[in-house]
């Protein structure tokens, strides 16, 4: 069993008989992503893999049923963790057009709070980056990101909001990302856009893949 | 075809889950008690993993708009077919016209959810592999919501004709397991199991859990003594399953049941083994649970077991279908 933190080797832990989970060491980095996108596509087909899921430089292997031992299975993991070549995916660039601030964005003063920055800064730096979708998770359509400025960076709400709105950008502790439906969230709402992200009677029925990079356009700044 | 008559507040369309979308974002939904599901479906000759009704919240009524075959698993509510009683885990036969009735649940070991199957399974589309009801993203089941009144479902083979009025023992007297006359729950500890404090841990194991009232189809929230972490813990968002035990700051455990999200970052203390669930699934709100530790070999075989069990409904339904005709159990 290993402690949260990632040590010096990957560490293996199982949840319930349901699936494992393969997490890389050291500092949250785009390379080790890369690594764990080429494990999901190789892992997706060995015979006792339902489902090869990434997270932020994890792996979750869901199984078809539980193996009787787990031996050779997490020895093939740690082989292939070992052997990988990092998988760069040139995925597509998708511009979201983002209205900040506003009804749209009811959290922007809570990060002005936290952050001692103005609208206009946080805006500035929030629309900055190329932002790469590391995995998708939490709920149908939604895109982990990597590579937000840490200076805008605020702590989750202390009490989540009941329901916020499909396409609402927000800001999570060191993360930020767009909501793909309406539910409920701990994050601070800053903005929000009108992105369709999850059809599911599409092929794939989302619309963004690990790889995809995100830019936010500021489509304009309310009070 | 039946026609919803009640109020049917939560009550939705659920096969066994929609098992590999997880990597788009979509959590498994899927029956609370996926062997109550499964043995209904049996009962009258469906595959197993056919879609049903799960129904949380009573009184709920149904008129059969034809002639058909239906079997009630799950928690024993008094069922009446209009004013006649019907027995729990057993199959049974509808006159068009006929209104069934599901009261308060009852008796000794009083369930939580009643399961509704019907002839060849509830007839919606096939959303990514599942007739389950996704809610978050509103997909699948019935329209992707829940049940309303004046709701109208098909069987997907409604003129079927199968031998009813036979039944089972139901699961929690089969499979019963309990401590201190409480139920039961294995686990198998998590990644950040150690990351708890021993007395912790050990309260955790020797301790009663109450199921709060903030307990639905995405999360059990327990109450009981706080767990706390050695230090505080923060964790890359990664893929959980149900069944996963998560510890918030506030120290209260949350069971991820099968309306979660497929990724999570709070610590996890363990996961309630997979051929468990079903016991979680019909825990009442307000009921207390008890936790027993287990390993990979334990967990494995238990999950045979359940297996083993609806292997054993399958021949007995398959016999009383093959006797001569007007000869029931």
């Amino acid at each position: 069993m290993s402690l949260s933190t990632t040590g010096p080797t990957p560490t293996v832990s199982l949840l319930g008989t349901t699936a494992l989970l393969f997490e890389a060491p050291g500092a949250l980095a785009f390379a080790s992503q890369q690594r764990i996108w080429a494990l999901a596509q190789e892992a997706a087909g060995w015979p006792e893999v339902r489902e090869a899921v990434p997270g932020m430089n994890n792996l979750m292997l869901s199984f078809v049923r539980p193996p009787r031992t787990l031996d050779a299975l997490t020895a093939r993991l740690a082989a292939a963790w070992e052997a990988v070549t990092p998988l760069t995916r040139e995925g597509r660039v998708v511009e979201l057009p983002v209205r900040y601030g506003g009804a749209g964005g009811p959290h922007m003063a809570d990060v002005v709070a936290h952050t001692g920055l103005s609208v206009e800064q946080i805006v500035e730096l929030h629309s900055a980056p190329l932002y790469p979708v590391y995995a998708l998770g939490s709920h149908p359509g939604y895109c982990y990101l990597g590579g937000m400025d840490p200076r805008i960076a605020t702590p989750r709400r202390p009490v989540p909001v009941l329901s916020i709105p499909g396409g609402a950008v927000s800001i999570g502790g060191a993360q930020t990302g767009v909501s793909a439906s309406a539910g409920p969230s701990g994050w601070n709402t800053i903005g929000s856009t009108t992105m369709t992200f999850f059809d599911p009677v599409r092929d794939p029925p989302a619309t963004l893949q690990p790889g995809d990079r995100i830019r936010f356009l500021v489509e304009g700044i309310e009070p | 075809m039946i026609e919803i008559l009640s109020n049917a507040a939560l009550a939705t369309v659920q096969d066994l889950g929609r098992l590999g979308s997880l990597r788009f974002g979509v959590g498994t939904a899927g029956a609370m008690d996926d062997l109550a599901l499964a043995a209904g479906n049996l009962l009258l000759g469906n595959e197993a993993g056919a879609a049903g009704i799960e129904i949380p919240v009573f009184p709920f009524k149904v008129r059969f708009a034809e002639d058909c075959v239906f079997a009630l698993t799950g928690a024993d509510c008094g069922a009446k077919l209009d004013a006649e009683p019907l027995l729990p885990w057993w199959s049974h036969r509808a006159r068009a016209g006929q209104v069934l009735t599901l009261g308060l649940p009852q008796g000794a070991q009083r369930a939580s959810r009643a399961v509704l199957c019907l002839p060849g399974g509830i007839d919606v589309p096939e959303v990514l592999g599942s007739r389950s009801t996704q809610m978050r993203g509103a997909f699948g089941g019935h329209e992707g919501r829940a049940l309303r009144k004046g709701d109208v479902l098909r069987a997907a083979d409604p003129k079927r004709a199968c031998r009813t009025g036979f039944g089972l023992v139901p699961p929690a007297l089969a499979l019963p397991l309990q401590l201190d006359g409480l139920v039961a729950l294995r686990v198998l500890p998590g990644a950040e199991y150690l990351g708890f404090e021993a007395a912790s841990r050990e309260a955790f194991w020797a301790g009663e859990w109450r199921i709060t009232a903030q307990s639905d189809r995405y999360g059990y929230r327990l109450s009981g003594a706080a767990l706390r972490p050695v230090a505080p813990m923060e964790l890359r968002s990664h893929g959980i399953v149900p069944g996963v035990i998560q510890v918030p700051h506030s120290g209260q455990p949350i069971i991820q049941m099968r309306d979660a999200q497929p990724s999570g970052g709070y610590p996890k203390f363990g996961t309630v083994i997979e051929a468990d669930l079903w016991r979680l699934g019909q825990a009442p709100i307000g009921s207390r649970i008890r936790f027993i530790e287990t390993n990979w070999d334990e967990a494995v075989a238990a999950l045979e077991q359940k297996e083993a069990w609806l292997a054993k409904v399958a021949r007995m339904v398959a016999l009383q279908r093959s006797g001569p005709m007007g000869v029931a159990a």
